[in-house]
């Protein structure tokens, strides 16, 4: 009988692979060619997500300027990898630098990972808000400083930003063509979607085993009590160091993979506004759990692209003409949706067990 | 020295406004430990309200002196009326969720709001109407005009008035018991749902009137204008001593002032090799020292760490 359920569980796992990893020919079919590109960016959204997840979620610190650490890893492989460089010195490197993004990949994760450290040590002292609001401090310096290093020398390209990136190679072949395997043919979008899941596979992976470790309970000791935590001889600053190390790694191999795929950076793709869409994924879908966080990064990147192409058509259904713009009745719509969802759910979507847990008993003990 | 004046001039008079809207903020927080993201929208809407209403009194002929107080009461009441809703819907339903479900919504109310906006103003600048002659005065070799002499003594106006709210009447220290303990003003008869819409209500007229202030200063309004306006003076309120009212108008005035020096200067300073784009830098490097060597802001309590 237990063998006959595990099976059945692995049938439906089974499934879902099989189903996943069809999901780029099911949008083609079924919703249009431009849907692909779409869950590409979904995809690079749940790397972010699980990767601030680890911040927020376990750890407890809220962290608002998480997308600098995206932008670091993206402006990485811009640089060295365009003929950008070539305009800043041109002595140096006649053609731009080209390094291959397999190496490009693990310096930027080393360097977001600094960056993460050097953000976090002078600001852990801090209490919750003005962390957050220090975060957003640092992701703003960020944001400004490649919109100005333009001048005088040319490092960033300033608001027009990097463009002509490499794009990814894997054993020499260039995802940006089309490739056919098995009689299959596979466009770019559909190379890339393969990748990125696969990364975000692999981030979910690690979170998940960061999740159950050592390191993991002792997160999520600090986020619960952090003097009780330290009290039981965990060492709190070098935890806390480590989640912000982490949580920005997994946001410099994203950007990394971003400005491969995009094959274009500027500091328009890095606003604030972006930090706190990945905050809202990592709440609105379930704070430190996993499943939670993806359903969350799903939901807010596919939402506004469902809204982007309904709010025409019902208008025009309505009304017989579009009389709102549509950008802003989509920005509208995905607000009141935000709100919604949180009045009716705030612990989000799918929180993780062990935390509804503790909600129903803390609104037990206040009971009393 | 006449640019250091100069510099000293903006950056109070642009330091009044951060201050004013800080208050907003830091009532807010000191009241529910909640920070308000909404709130520089709501200056943007006091912005919006109070132009729109004064393009069209001016339309119908009223004289610029009248219509300049009317449709500034009207921009509060709208405002005022505003941070009851954004309180009662998107907070007060959420006071024992977890801590960060009301920032979520905080950030949910500020989208719709940002987008309503342009729905009904659309995405153009609007141009302030000119009313009185803006005359400019000269002290000492800097320019100072009567718009700008009128932002200073009408935030400090207000935030006199606010002070004596707080520390001389009855509401007031209904305000400061509940923002002391919540359950305890509860148990000696506040109306702590009561206090806390009111409060809501005194931060957003203080807003429409910095919004309005904002406009007339710069001649232009922006569905846009209030998210830059909101986080510099949410950084001016932690940079004070977040929750503490002194410490939000000391904050503004402060970052106003450390801005328009920072940006004046930092051309000479470095050589030419940063220019007033990084202007914006200051505010969050000064943020960021002062919390590193002073987490609990300017005049801040040092709290003890919640268990």
């Amino acid at each position: 009988m237990k063998n006959f359920k595990f099976s059945k569980r692995g049938l439906l796992f089974f499934l879902m692979f099989v189903a996943v990893l069809a999901l780029p020919f099911i949008t083609d079919a079924l919703l249009g060619r431009g849907w692909v590109r779409i869950v590409d960016f979904a995809m690079l959204y749940i790397m972010l997500a699980l990767g601030l997840n680890i911040v927020v979620g376990y750890a407890g610190l809220l962290d608002l300027g998480y997308i600098a650490f995206f932008a670091v890893g993206a402006y990485c492989y811009a640089l060295t990898g365009s003929p950008h460089l070539a305009l800043a010195f041109p002595q140096l490197f006649p053609d731009g630098v080209h390094l291959s993004f397999w190496i490009v990949l693990p310096m930027a994760a080393m360097l977001a990972g600094g960056m993460g450290v050097l953000l976090g040590a002078p600001t852990l002292r801090l209490r919750g808000d003005y962390l957050a609001i220090v975060t957003l401090g640092f992701g703003e310096i960020i944001r400004i400083f490649m919109n100005n290093l333009n001048a005088p020398v040319n490092l960033t390209n300033g608001p027009q930003g990097i463009s002509r990136i490499d794009p990814v190679r894997i054993a020499g072949v260039s995802l940006n063509t089309t490739q056919s395997v098995f009689g299959i043919t596979l466009p770019s979008v559909h190379l890339y979607f393969y990748l990125f899941l696969g990364f975000a596979a692999l981030v979910a992976f690690v979170s998940h085993r960061l999740e159950k470790s050592r390191i993991g309970r002792a997160w999520m000791a600090i986020r619960e009590d952090e003097i009780a935590a330290s009290a039981m001889g965990i060492n709190t600053r070098n935890l806390k160091l480590l989640a912000f190390a982490m949580g920005a790694m997994f946001g410099g191999v994203s950007g990394t993979l971003f400005a491969g795929f995009q094959g274009f950076v500027s500091p328009e793709s890095f606003s604030l506004m972006e930090s706190v869409m990945v905050l809202c994924m990592v709440v609105l879908g379930g704070m430190g759990h996993i499943y939670g966080v993806i359903l969350g990064g799903l939901m807010l990147a596919l939402l506004p692209e469902m809204l982007r192409h309904s709010v025409v058509p019902l208008q025009q259904a309505m009304f017989g003409k579009v009389i709102i713009d549509p950008e802003s009745l989509r920005m509208l719509l995905f607000g009141i949706a935000l709100i919604v969802v949180m009045l009716y759910r705030p612990a989000g979507l799918w929180p993780s067990p062990v935390r509804r847990r503790e909600l129903a008993s803390d609104e037990a003990a206040e009971r009393v | 020295m006449e640019i250091f004046l100069q510099q000293i001039i903006n950056g109070l008079v642009q330091g009044s406004v951060y201050a004013l809207v800080a208050l907003g903020y830091t009532m807010v927080y000191g009241i529910l430990g909640l920070i308000n993201f909404a709130h520089g929208e709501v200056v943007m809407t006091g912005a919006m309200l109070a132009l729109s209403a004064l393009t069209a009194l001016i339309g119908w002929g009223v004289s610029p002196l009248l219509a300049l107080p009317v449709s500034l009461m009207l921009a509060m009441a709208g405002c005022m009326a505003l941070g009851y809703g954004i309180e009662r819907i998107a907070y007060r339903p959420l006071r024992h969720a977890p801590r960060l479900a009301p920032l979520i919504t905080a950030i949910g109310v500020s989208i719709v709001l940002q987008n309503l906006a342009m729905m009904i103003w659309g995405r153009e600048y609007h141009a302030f109407p000119q009313l009185i002659i803006n005359r400019p005065h000269l002290i000492f070799g800097a320019i100072i005009n009567d718009i700008q002499i009128i932002i200073v003594v009408m935030a400090i106006g207000l935030m006199a008035g606010l002070m004596v709210v707080v520390h001389r009447t009855r509401l007031g220290r209904a305000m400061r018991a509940v923002a002391e303990n919540q359950h305890a003003a509860q148990l000696m008869g506040v109306d702590v749902n009561r206090v806390i819409s009111i409060t809501f209500m005194i931060g957003s007229a203080l807003a429409a009137v910095a919004g309005l202030m904002v406009s007339a200063n710069y001649g232009l309004a922006h569905y846009y204008m209030g998210f830059l306006l909101g986080l510099k003076a949410f950084t001016a309120a932690v940079l004070g001593g977040i929750g503490n009212l002194r410490g939000a108008m000391l904050g503004g005035l402060l970052l106003g002032l450390i801005e328009s020096l920072g940006a004046g200067y930092i051309g000479d300073i470095t050589g030419g090799f940063m220019g007033s784009q990084y202007q914006d830098v200051f505010a969050f490097l000064v943020l960021i020292a002062v919390l590193v060597f002073r987490p609990s802001g300017l005049l801040g309590e040092r709290l003890a760490e919640r268990a």
